[in-house]
């Protein structure tokens, strides 16, 4: 099963690309004046992001070199208690959807410190996969089309991101049995 | 509501360094910040030039339109507002394709694919419609069947196992995005009440 999967994640990308060109050859399309073509947008789109990711990226970076973010968790530790969430692992939570960066650096600190088979290694890596970075693809997805009002998304994101957390650990427990030692 | 987030995060770093003593950090963290803003885009321009160019091969060659009529009912489903032949809808559902399968950093360019299409069809220009929010909702929660970087990090750290997490990130990624999709229907209605009182 893991050979299967392994190989699956190392195949999925070339056996993708030559398929859309060979089917895409197959049916007489262009496909090298087509691609270039398409690829033409790339690098607008990508320009117009600039602005957008300064501007957060900025106020991120001023939230994690002040110790912020250290004092935040700090905070929230005894609800995260309640919660069943290991304190090793909460700032990668409280980190995810602000920073993808900064979430995998935790993450690789954790595979440093207890290995990447550990318990808190799996969970690690779960939270990692389980979400994306709501607040980058906020500012990139709504700031590639020039969005100024974002209605409830944020809200949506967030809420949502905290309820993965939650899955993340339920998962792991569910699957993996409780922590040992705790 | 991004203005706020924004100045909250700002004003909590400057008042704790200040605080702290550790005002000298600051300005290195702000011209550091810029500098990872504009890297990130930069850093877009390859694989968002690579995905908009194939995904242009696969349009000309129908297959886009082929897994558009294949996941019809999912598109229907949950982007009520979008015309089911509309480039967007096919855009859409290769965002979520990608990112169901993990393919390397081809969700992102998709899903802004289907941003600009969705511009196309949204009536005010500075405002994002439900299709747009749906969208943001169904990326930010990212449902995923392959974690594929993750698997690809625990692998360099000599994971002795390290598929050992797709059961698991399914399962998570599964209840996260069901909760993602449940809030914005919620939110939606409540904007919709809002709009019409």
């Amino acid at each position: 099963m893991q050979t299967i999967i392994t190989t699956l994640s190392a195949w999925m990308l070339p056996v993708l690309v030559t398929s859309i060109l060979i089917i895409g050859f197959a049916r007489r399309v262009p496909i090298y004046n087509t691609f270039v073509d398409g690829a033409k947008g790339g690098f607008g789109t990508a320009i117009r992001l600039i602005p957008h990711l300064v501007a957060m990226m900025v106020a991120v970076s001023v939230f994690r070199a002040s110790g912020a973010m250290d004092y935040l968790i700090a905070a929230l530790k005894p609800v995260l208690h309640v919660l069943h969430i290991p304190p090793e692992v909460a700032p990668m939570g409280l980190l995810r959807p602000i920073s993808g960066v900064g979430s995998l650096a935790l993450m690789t600190d954790i595979f440093k410190g207890q290995g990447p088979d550990s318990w808190l290694g799996q969970l690690a890596s779960t939270m990692q996969a389980a979400s994306d970075t709501t607040l980058y693809i906020i500012t990139v997805y709504f700031g590639s089309v020039g969005i100024r009002n974002i209605r409830y998304a944020l809200k949506v994101g967030l809420l949502a991101d905290f309820i993965s957390v939650l899955a993340s650990v339920l998962a792991v427990y569910w699957l993996m049995g409780p922590m040992p030692g705790a | 509501m991004i203005d706020v987030i924004w100045l909250l995060l700002f004003c909590c770093g400057v008042v704790t360094a200040m605080l702290t003593g550790h005002m000298d950090r600051l300005s290195g963290a702000i011209i550091g910040g810029a500098e990872t803003g504009v890297e990130l885009s930069i850093g877009l321009i390859s694989v968002i030039a690579f995905w908009l160019g194939m995904m242009n091969i696969a349009e000309k060659a129908g297959m886009v339109q082929w897994i558009a009529q294949k996941l019809k009912p999912i598109g229907k489903f949950l982007y009520p507002s979008v015309p089911e032949d509309h480039p967007a809808m096919g855009a859409i559902l290769l965002n979520m394709s990608a990112n169901l399968l993990g393919v390397g950093n081809a969700a992102t360019p998709l899903g802004l694919k289907a941003m600009s299409e969705l511009q196309k069809l949204n009536k005010d220009r500075d405002t994002a419609s439900d299709a747009m929010c749906t969208l943001l909702a169904v990326n930010t929660a990212s449902i995923t069947l392959l974690p594929t970087t993750v698997i690809a990090i625990r692998m360099q750290f000599g994971s002795k196992d390290p598929t050992a997490i797709v059961g698991t990130t399914i399962v998570a990624t599964a209840i996260g995005t069901l909760a993602a999709i449940l809030l914005d229907r919620l939110f939606r209605r409540l904007s919709r009440r809002r709009r019409s009182h």
